[in-house]
């Protein structure tokens, strides 16, 4: 089967379609299997980067921007290279070629060149016998600065006319990418509309924080190979970046990813270490390694974008909305990583699960002296989701309508296309919504509690991957190899990034139940790009999507092949051959079976060496204008959760009791995984609505860059937690599967906020819920209940 | 990872023999005991001794016990977690007890032991950071520079005691002991703090905290202890707050005592509470007026600044708040006030 062929209306796992009782009978699908890696990381066993130790290994350091913004006059690295022990010092001039993660945004180098443009920006990197003389070694290289105005302010950056961040950028102010798209007629439909909200809204910086920090080691062979192990979610474009800055052909750099402790969209660009050290090796002939400190990782950040948002949403008496209207400030940071992206996300990713009869959205992302922000678990999104969800609640107020009736009335269905051209496939959102409002008692419960104690309700779609590569091209986006043996053992070679998230067990999974072998006897080769077919990384969701896709293509081929040899050997009918764990088993005759080792050595015998590859590539989507294709994704995941808060009204704290997520995966493939997957993600939103704040003070210095000063919450922060697992089961995905990884962090945020509202009748729309802001609100409260025209608060 | 220095540690097995390392050590030796303060401030470059005086192996230095008199000593090197699993103490100084417990998150408290907390640095934003922050700050006050960022202009330090404990003994009245190289001496814990961020104790060089003295109680001691921070766990205090409360068999206030933290270099006792509380009985309005009003006096005399992370005027806002709380937690018995 190619690859192409899994779409249209005839797709393997869609209703009706041919072989699908068969494709429902699974024997490791959908059962709570370990991880495969879940014993090595439990026991310490996992081979992290920085468990990686080589003979002769050198350590190295970099060196950072104490200014928010400066020209670079000159560097004096001697003394550095004085020091016994160390063995070079690079900057900027040894590696010129700038690179970006986007190819059209090349804005980064390695080591800052003529300017740096944040505090923490990197501007050299010594490489030394030991971490303490390199960095002694740092302390003694001379760097003359001429300060230049730092932006700061993300509108006071906008019309900047003096000190431009990057001197290229086009156009007045500090812009690095504008976006403005409208679908209908926006004007007429709103202002037709029998009710209007207009608001401002704020969602503020947060930042990943995976507990292990980046680090990357590099070795350079006699013979001109580069190889480097990064803790990164994308080896195929570091792959790429490497050859690009460093000028070494591609197919003479290996990188691979050792296991990796955590990710979340804050290891998915070329990051300045896996340079230095690439470029430190081939100086010095001898292996690097490179591990940042939590504070670097926190000035490498590329977290969520602060945004400032002015939303203006037209509703009918019914609840039906008639138009949606954004104007959206996006604070870049420093650089643009994925920011052409980001713009675009945050106005496309919004026409779901709601149908929207016309729609406008205005973004611009802005460079400012800061940290650079890029992709953090539900990329772009989960800020216009806040604003969204809130002032959709706002009007369901003004309507006197129950705010999860408004959600089942605006329903865009399945099996539709959104306002904005993107094709919606599965859709099981209304479940969802029946499942959080049965599950949290919200007919009995909600407006009903005592004041102080509230639920809130929202709603959120998200991609499975998206059909624009990071670069254009029309190649496989995923692809698989598999290798079979003689003994029963098949391997699969995979590039997908498995980041914690549990893709190569999915992978393990998805092979065990098509070639009848146990979990147990499936290794998962993944991640190094000399020994695996390209695949694009761990981002946007696509993993379990597109790699899923490819796996079973490659394995489908096998399985032929394998039925095939069995059936000649058994002289049956194929169809009456299966492979179930462990054994081929004859349908006709259930005393006829062989062991699975039995049954891949007469395949074997018959077609000599087994092995066959897979891939997978998206169908033509997206809408027929410039940046359709941003967003369009061959299915979406969509979530609603409902939030208890309880608020105490003297200490203005919020807490957070419970929270029920409902989450439409598709299928899950391993119901523990995607559970997981939703606890981490509402986790995670409820501790950025809380308790964290990536920001930086009036120096332009992070304003606490360690995991003391930025709060995650602990375990005993951390509410009841209640997955709610929904399959649509999507004609595409494989087994019908879709994302569950990002998009069950966006109603958390939100649904906290509408919660409040319920228990005391207060509407937080900036980031984040502090206690002091609660109690500012309920000041503006008590007095608007004593001015003659105030409402009474419940 | 940030790297520590490189130091000597010695293990000395007596207290004098402790003395005598720190003597020859002089400037350049420091005390170390859990290690879960001088360890991460050793990283940031705040110090840098040439060699660290461990007290882990001194044997007489561990331990509660209560003396014949009815007086309570505590061994500098128990643990927080001992602390506040300790039965005496849940009885005779339960403000203590849950202070201890309320520090930080479980691991530290089973290293970080009460000498450690008693002589805990004092605390600031713009300090405990990195050298690499510090030096693109132009360093402060405290370290390395000469500016206040806390208070402009400011010529003295405000960081703030953060010690959970430091409080909670006052209110006890505790008594220090202390050893040195002119031998023992005791000081009253009230006399001990002094309003200077940069040093906020009055321990001489060379002297090491032995121990600590809790006098009897009376029969009606009630204690208890409140702490204002943005996690359930592992945060320092935003504010603390210790509440003793003398109740006669009816409940009346014979004697009452109240103490904030984490808002300048020393606790501050709200010097009105006891005339307010004393004399009311427990459960009646009045009583319920008089923790009123302590909380509206401590209003008035609290003035946190942005020492410590988190916005002062909230904190300030939250110092009736978690007075009240306290002081009703005391009277009934229960505590910590904590989380808020």
């Amino acid at each position: 089967m190619a690859a192409r062929d899994l779409h249209g209306p005839g797709a393997p796992w869609g209703e009706g379609a041919p072989g699908d009782r068969r494709n429902r009978d699974f024997r490791v699908i959908g059962k709570p299997h370990r991880k495969v890696d879940g014993l090595a990381k439990a026991t310490g066993a996992a081979v992290y980067a920085d468990d990686i130790a080589l003979p002769g290994m050198l350590h190295a350091k970099t060196l950072r921007s104490p200014h928010a913004h400066a020209k670079i006059v000159s560097i004096d690295a001697s003394r550095a290279l004085a020091l016994p022990g160390v063995h070079a010092v690079i900057t900027g001039k040894d590696m010129p070629i700038p690179y970006g993660v986007i190819p059209w945004t090349p804005d980064e180098h390695a080591l800052a060149l003529h300017k740096v443009r944040f505090i923490g920006d990197e501007v050299a990197a010594v490489a030394a016998v030991d971490e303490d003389t390199a960095n002694a070694a740092l302390k003694l290289i001379r760097v003359e600065y001429e300060p230049l105005r730092a932006h700061l302010d993300p509108f006071e950056s906008l019309s900047a006319t003096e000190a431009r961040i990057h001197e290229d950028t086009k156009g007045p102010g500090n812009v690095s990418k504008h976006v403005a798209l409208s679908f209908g007629d926006v004007d007429r439909e709103i202002g037709a509309a029998d009710v209007r909200i207009e608001d401002e809204y704020f969602f503020h910086g947060t930042t990943h924080t995976p507990i292990e920090p980046h680090c990357a080691v590099a070795q350079y062979s006699g013979e001109g190979l580069l190889t480097v192990w990064s803790a990164t979610q994308i080896t195929h474009y570091v792959q790429r970046a490497l050859a690009s800055v460093l000028g070494v052909p591609i197919a003479k750099i290996r990188v691979v990813q050792p296991a990796l402790g955590g990710a979340f969209g804050g290891k998915s660009d070329p990051f300045s270490l896996e340079f230095c050290v690439a470029k430190l090796a081939m100086l010095t002939g001898r292996p690097v390694k490179m591990l940042w400190t939590r504070e670097e990782v926190f000035y490498a950040h590329r977290g969520r974008h602060p945004m400032h948002m002015r939303y203006r949403t037209g509703a009918r008496k019914d609840g039906r909305i008639t138009g949606v209207d954004a104007k959206i400030l996006i604070d870049g940071g420093a650089y643009s990583s994925f920011g052409l992206v980001t713009a675009y996300y945050a106005g496309q990713l919004l026409t779901g699960p709601y149908d929207f009869p016309s729609y406008r959205f205005d973004s611009t992302r802005v460079f400012t002296n800061k940290p650079p922000c890029g992709p953090k678990r539900g990329h772009g999104s989960v800020q216009p989701r806040f604003a969204f969800e809130v002032q959709l609640d706002q009007i369901a107020e003004k309507l006197g309508m129950d705010p999860i009736e408004i959600r089942r009335k605006n329903f865009q269905g399945e099996n539709t296309t959104t306002v904005n051209g993107q094709r919606i496939t599965s859709n099981g959102f209304k479940t969802c919504l029946d499942e959080v409002e049965r599950a949290s008692g919200w007919k009995e419960r909600r407006g009903k509690l005592p004041r102080g104690r509230g639920l809130g309700v929202a709603g959120s779609m998200y991609i499975s991957g998206t059909n624009y590569p990071v670069y254009p091209n029309p190649l496989p986006q995923a692809g698989i190899q598999i290798a079979i043996e003689r003994s029963g053992r098949v391997t699969v070679f995979t590039g997908g990034n498995d980041i914690g998230q549990g893709s190569n067990s999915v992978v393990a999974y998805l092979v065990a139940e098509e070639l009848g072998v146990e979990v147990g006897d499936v290794r998962v080769v993944a991640a190094d790009t000399d020994l695996v077919p390209v695949d694009l990384g761990a981002y946007s969701s696509r993993v379990t999507f597109m790699v899923g896709n490819a796996t079973i293509d490659a394995c489908r081929k096998l399985r032929a092949q394998i039925v095939e040899a069995v059936a000649g050997a058994w002289k049956v009918d194929a169809a009456r051959v299966r492979l179930v764990p462990g054994r081929a088993i004859d349908l006709g005759d259930e005393k006829r079976a062989v062991p699975i080792a039995e049954a891949f050595r007469i395949a074997e015998e018959r077609f000599d060496t087994l092995g066959s590859t897979g891939s997978y590539n998206t169908p033509t989507l997206g809408g027929d204008y410039r940046g359709g294709t941003i967003g369009a994704s061959p299915a979406y995941s969509f979530t609603a959760h409902v939030v208890e808060v309880s608020v105490d009204e003297e200490t203005g704290r919020i807490t957070c009791e419970r929270c029920w997520i409902a989450h439409d995966c598709g299928r899950a493939l391993n119901p523990m995984l995607v559970a997981g997957q939703m606890e981490g993600s509402a986790y995670m939103g409820l501790a950025e609505a809380l308790l964290e704040n990536h920001d930086v003070n009036r120096f332009g210095l992070h304003a606490g860059p360690s995991l003391l000063d930025y709060r995650i919450p602990t375990s005993v922060d951390t509410p009841e937690l209640h997955a709610l697992i929904v399959e649509s089961v999507d004609p595409e995905g494989p087994y019908g599967a879709k994302e569950a990884g990002e998009g069950p962090l966006h109603p958390s945020i939100p649904a906290i906020s509408n919660a409040v509202f319920d228990a005391v009748g207060i509407r937080l729309k900036h980031l984040p819920f502090t206690p002091g802001k609660v109690l500012a609100a309920l000041r503006e409260q008590r007095a608007a209940v004593r001015a003659p025209s105030g409402g009474v608060p419940r | 990872m940030l790297r520590l220095p490189k130091f000597d540690v010695a293990r000395p097995s007596t207290v004098s023999e402790a003395v005598a390392l720190l003597a020859e050590g002089g400037p350049s030796a420091m005390i170390v005991a859990g290690g879960t303060d001088l360890l991460p401030n050793l990283k940031h470059e705040l110090f840098a001794p040439d060699v660290l005086v461990s007290l882990a192996g001194i044997p007489e230095l561990a331990g509660v016990r209560e003396d014949a008199d009815g007086w309570i000593t505590i061994g500098a090197m128990t643990s927080l977690a001992d602390l506040a699993a300790h039965p005496l103490l849940a009885r005779k100084a339960p403000a203590l007890a849950q202070a201890a417990g309320v520090v930080a998150g479980p691991q530290l408290r089973s290293m970080g032991t009460l000498g450690g907390n008693v002589m805990l640095d004092t605390r600031c934003q713009w300090y405990n950071q990195t050298y690499f922050w510090r030096q693109a700050l132009g360093f402060c006050l405290k370290k390395d520079g000469t500016l206040c960022h806390v208070v402009a202009g400011g010529k003295k330090c405000v960081a703030a005691a953060s010690n959970d404990t430091a409080p909670a003994l006052m209110t006890l009245s505790a008594v220090l002991e202390i050893e040195g190289p002119e031998g023992r001496r005791t000081l009253p814990v009230d006399e001990f703090w002094v309003a200077d961020g940069i040093w906020n104790k009055k321990l001489e060089p060379g002297e090491i905290l032995v121990g600590v003295r809790l006098p009897p109680g009376r029969a009606g001691h009630r204690g208890a202890y409140g702490k204002l921070r943005d996690r359930g766990s592992i945060d320092f205090p935003l504010l603390g707050v210790a509440a003793r409360l003398d109740l006669e068999p009816d409940g009346t206030v014979a004697d009452a005592d109240l103490v904030v933290t984490a808002l300048a270099a020393r606790p501050l006792r709200i010097q009105k509470a006891r005339a307010l509380l004393a004399g009311t009985r427990v459960g009646t309005p009045e009583h319920d007026r008089a923790v009123v009003e302590v909380g509206e006096k401590a209003h008035a005399q609290c003035h946190p600044l942005e020492n410590v992370p988190g916005d002062a005027d909230y904190r300030r806002e939250m110092v009736p708040v978690l007075v009240r709380r306290t002081l009703a937690a005391a009277a009934r018995g229960e505590g910590p006030v904590h989380p808020l």
